[in-house]
């Protein structure tokens, strides 16, 4: 378990890369820390290693409190971004080198490395140097160096953005069933929030340093606690209408829908509701979003349509996720009609909770 | 764009290559024109690159010419010529007592400045690099500053009376240490540059497991500067091995003295040089340095890695 | 961002610098230091004052100030620096990394070669080559332009050590910009090419703004060791009357073979003084430069 308490990271010129961070971490968990860069969570990460220190707050692994110990102490493994496999040593050295490091005599070092390898398929390379293995094969030397000295925790700072794409699916896929086989406390960072979706238990998506929702993925997915989650979180971006809240119901650019919960009075709202809840309509309703089709991108086996709004609060673009051969083309007139119970309404950034 | 090509050919094509091929082709077919012209300009290019090349090849050769020739000539004079094949010259020089012992004491003083001067630089460039040193790169520029005037004439004197109170006069160690003095600045701010290159999660990988910062410097960052390290090395042997004043001053009997010195005293009792010693000196002399630099270049490289950047 | 990679900690850094700084404190600082206390004597190589140099306050700088020959020897060595240094190793160094740069194979082996075997070789070794090279009677250049008796050293002894400097000591600078010219991405290059540009305009808009940092750096390093090299001394001796008395060469002639000690580490803080400013400048540059790249 790793709990931090009133963490906060302050580097030389009151740049907060951590500010006053509050975050419990479960046993054998595999948990994303998740936001945009210079959000503060590679950062984060450094400090739970040991290798930045807190300006202020405690770091706590197991039931000790490591705040004040040195990386090495901590029982930690971390692989890098870069992977940082030292260029001058064959896999097995590399592998090998936490036990180096343990005193562990050669031979026995050796054969836990072989066999640590065996388990991640690199048998085959064990005498090569890192340049000579591709960005997979990098990766996974990487991992087996960090699994071959048994940590409490593994930190993974970006573990996938160094591959392409195809090997990141494959990799993405192979990492979640490696971290459910060990069962070892995991904290990863990464900038992807399809990556986050896919690969963790809990994530927590940050922004300047602070957390701004910690959850797991279908609840920061579907109940985004405010307008930053909602906005960062999905392959296509969430609608966020602004609008007013009046009697007869939610005033939003050029709608009016069904009232919700929570909110009335002439209250100003933010109306979110992602495009894959969107419906288009070629006859228009009272409760649709009235717009001209400007964009049609292809998603496969749907479409995304992005319809330009005109409406008395100002013009938005409303975007809709249509099935395949359903499409609009572009220029023509369409509807974009809300499913109603899927939407979620912002007061001042925050979900209003029903 | 092709219009663009033709005005700026005729331009440059008139001005550099001068033949017709521009002159003929403005009317029309401007795609020929250019295609022609920029044949016609590589060619130039690649021909001047190669003149050029010839031409640096040669001046660095020229002067080296004698080194190659004299020493086994029968009758060497100044001047680089087909030799009248000898190998006399390396027997009369072995005759001369001093020559044999000054190899090894040239061995002795240039071996031990370079260990010197790359283990310390190592160390300080890995900790001027890697900590934050309040004005450390102020420091550095003035002790390159010092270096460069100090191991001049500048301050002869005082380090010959400064190895006289030290005892070190007639000991190679007194020649190592002023040497290494002299050479660790620039060693120092080479090195620095080689560690800035190198990527810190290497050194922040191991820390995590678990090593101490001598073991990090033993198993991850010498390995890793290696070229630096074999580069320094090098170049400090080579300083060494070609210093005269610093030896001349402050060793006094002969039996000591590197080969930087002898080469001086191979003079007739008129005082005139003996071009067959000196030759062959300067070329027995020389060959141990070159070995040094292709074996370490074969072996690691040698190069200014990164090069220096600030 | 971080600023401890290894752990290493204030005080063990410290330690690591420590040896260097003794060494160089005691074989370095410390002299130089006695050389400016020596500078306020009338210390002598030989006679009265040797035994007991006495203290002459700014006499020796302000002589030293007011000497004609002096002033010619700065002149010289200003004209050897721009010419050997700036000029000749950087100029022609650079002008063979870029000649070289993409290419392998036997040519550019033979050309590196050949520059830094210049380099490497022993300067005593270095110095009898030229000699051999230039001289009057039975020089190899004289023999290779067929210009029998022409007297280089003799007629023109600042150009000789000029080119001789220059050839000593591009290996440097050589190596220094092919490696600044392999952090130039091609891809800059390319796209300068295919907007098309000249040889000339690549160079000044793609090439030279990202390798300033190398070039100033480099520069700095060999006028300072150009300016202090004593190795033209084994070729002309600073002769014929003077004509190529660098201040290196002058100082020596003046404090030992002259004998005029206190004189001689005078003119020497006076060099220290101009190394300074030359140093400062660069570093003026290379700091404006950062401040708007950065």
């Amino acid at each position: 378990m790793i709990s931090l308490h009133g963490l906060t990271k302050e580097f030389p010129g009151g740049v907060r890369a951590v500010d006053g961070l509050d975050l419990a971490i479960a046993d054998g968990e595999f948990f994303a820390l998740l936001g945009p860069s210079g959000c503060g969570k590679t950062t984060l990460l450094r400090t739970i290693a040991g290798l930045e220190a807190p300006t202020s707050g405690r770091v706590v692994i197991g039931d000790a409190d490591v705040t004040a110990l040195p990386p090495g102490r901590r029982d930690v493994a971390m692989v890098f971004q870069d992977y940082a496999l030292f260029p001058h040593m064959d896999v097995t050295a590399n592998i090998a080198y936490p036990l180096r490091v343990k005193k562990v005599p050669r031979a026995e070092r050796e054969a836990k490395a072989a066999e640590t390898a065996a388990r991640l398929s690199l048998s085959e390379l064990l005498a090569r140097r890192p340049a000579q293995l591709s960005g997979g094969q990098q990766q996974r030397v990487a991992l087996a160096r960090a699994i071959a000295c048994h940590p409490a925790v593994f930190l993974f700072d970006e573990p996938l953005s160094n591959l392409d794409a195809r090997m990141r699916l494959e990799a993405r896929t192979f990492l979640k069933r490696l971290q459910r086989e060990l069962a070892v406390t995991t904290v990863f960072v990464t900038h992807d929030q399809g990556e986050a979706l896919a690969m963790a238990d809990r994530i927590a998506v940050m922004s300047a340093g602070r957390i701004m929702q910690v959850g797991t993925p279908s609840e920061v997915f579907q109940r985004p606690a405010n307008t930053f989650v909602a906005s960062f979180i999905g392959s296509t971006p969430m609608n966020l209408l602004p609008g007013v809240a009046e009697d007869d119901g939610l005033h939003v650019a050029g709608a009016v829908l069904p009232p919700a919960p929570g909110v009335a009075g002439g209250e100003e709202i933010v109306y979110g509701l992602r495009p894959e809840y969107m419906d288009l309509a070629d006859a228009a309703r009272k409760d649709a979003f009235a717009g001209q089709v400007s964009v049609v991108e292809n998603l496969g086996t749907s479409f995304l349509v992005t319809l330009e709004v005109t409406s008395p609060s100002g013009d938005h673009l409303v975007q809709a996720v249509v099935p395949e051969d359903a499409e609009p083309p572009p220029g023509a007139r369409a509807w974009a009609v809300p499913r109603h119970p899927r939407a979620l309404v912002y007061r001042h950034g925050a979900l209003v909770v029903p | 764009m092709t219009g663009d090509g033709v005005t700026r050919d005729s331009v440059t094509g008139g001005g550099t290559t001068g033949d017709g091929v521009t002159r003929g082709g403005t009317a029309g077919g401007g795609r020929v024109v250019t295609v022609e012209t920029d044949r016609v300009r590589h060619a130039v290019a690649v021909l001047g690159r190669a003149t050029f090349l010839a031409a640096v090849a040669g001046f660095f050769a020229l002067p080296l010419l004698w080194l190659a020739t004299a020493p086994f000539d029968a009758h060497p004079t100044i001047t680089a010529s087909v030799p009248e094949f000898t190998l006399r010259n390396f027997r009369a020089l072995l005759d001369n007592p001093y020559v044999l012992s000054s190899l090894g004491n040239s061995v002795i003083q240039a071996a031990a400045s370079a260990a010197l001067v790359v283990v310390l630089a190592a160390l300080a460039a890995y900790a001027l690099s890697r900590v934050r040193v309040p004005g450390r790169d102020a420091l550095l520029y003035v002790l390159l500053l010092l270096s460069s005037v100090v191991t001049g004439t500048a301050a002869m004197v005082p380090i010959f009376e400064l190895a006289t109170r030290l005892d070190l006069i007639d000991t190679h160690l007194g020649v190592i240490l002023t040497l290494s003095g002299g050479l660790l600045p620039a060693a120092i701010f080479i090195l620095k540059d080689f560690m800035d290159g190198t990527p810190t999660s290497y050194e922040e990988s191991a820390r995590v497991f678990g090593a101490s910062p001598l073991q990090i410097l033993r198993h991850i960052v010498i390995p890793v500067i290696r070229p630096g390290l074999a580069t320094i090395a090098v170049w400090a042997v080579a300083s060494v091995w070609g210093s005269f004043l610093t030896p001349f001053i402050l060793l006094r009997d002969p039996a000591k003295a590197p080969g930087a010195v002898i080469l001086y005293t191979l003079y007739t009792e008129g005082g005139s040089p003996r071009l067959d010693l000196i030759s062959t000196f300067s070329l027995l002399y020389s060959l141990p340095v070159v070995l040094m630099y292709v074996f370490v270049s074969r072996r690691y490289g040698f190069r200014f890695h990164g090069g220096i950047k600030r | 961002m971080n600023t401890d990679a290894a752990g290493l900690g204030r005080a063990r850094a410290f330690g690591f610098v420590l040896p260097a700084l003794v060494l160089v404190g005691v074989f370095l600082i410390f002299p130089a230091l006695w050389t400016i206390y020596l500078g306020l004597t009338d210390f002598r190589l030989t006679g009265l004052a040797a035994a007991n140099p006495s203290l002459v306050g700014a006499d020796n700088y302000l002589t030293a100030l007011g000497d004609e020959r002096f002033h010619t020897s700065l002149w010289l060595t200003v004209q050897f620096v721009l010419g050997s240094a700036v000029i000749g190793q950087a100029g022609l160094g650079f002008a063979i990394a870029w000649a070289l740069r993409n290419r392998t194979g036997p040519v550019k082996r033979t050309v590196e070669g050949l520059v830094l075997l210049a380099w490497i070789l022993p300067s005593s070794v270095v110095a009898f080559l030229w000699i051999a090279l230039l001289d009057r009677d039975q020089g190899t250049l004289n023999a290779f332009l067929h210009t029998p008796g022409f007297a280089w050293l003799l007629d023109h002894p600042m150009a000789s050590i000029i080119v001789f400097n220059t050839w000593r000591g591009t290996a440097f600078s050589m190596m220094l910009y092919g490696a600044a010219l392999e952090n130039v991405p091609p891809s800059h290059l390319e796209t300068a090419r295919l907007a098309g540009a000249s040889t000339f305009q690549q160079l000044r808009d793609v090439v030279f703004p990202r390798i300033t940092g190398h070039m100033l750096t480099n520069l700095l390093l060999i006028s300072l060791w150009t300016f202090n090299d004593f190795t033209s001394f084994q070729i002309t001796a600073g002769g014929p009357e003077g004509r190529s008395e660098i201040l290196p060469v002058y100082i020596y002639n003046v404090a030992v073979s002259g004998g005029r000690l206190g004189f001689g580490a005078a003119v020497s803080f006076l060099v220290l003084l101009i190394n300074l400013v030359l140093a400062l400048v660069y570093l003026r540059l290379l700091r404006g430069r950062r401040g708007v790249a950065t």
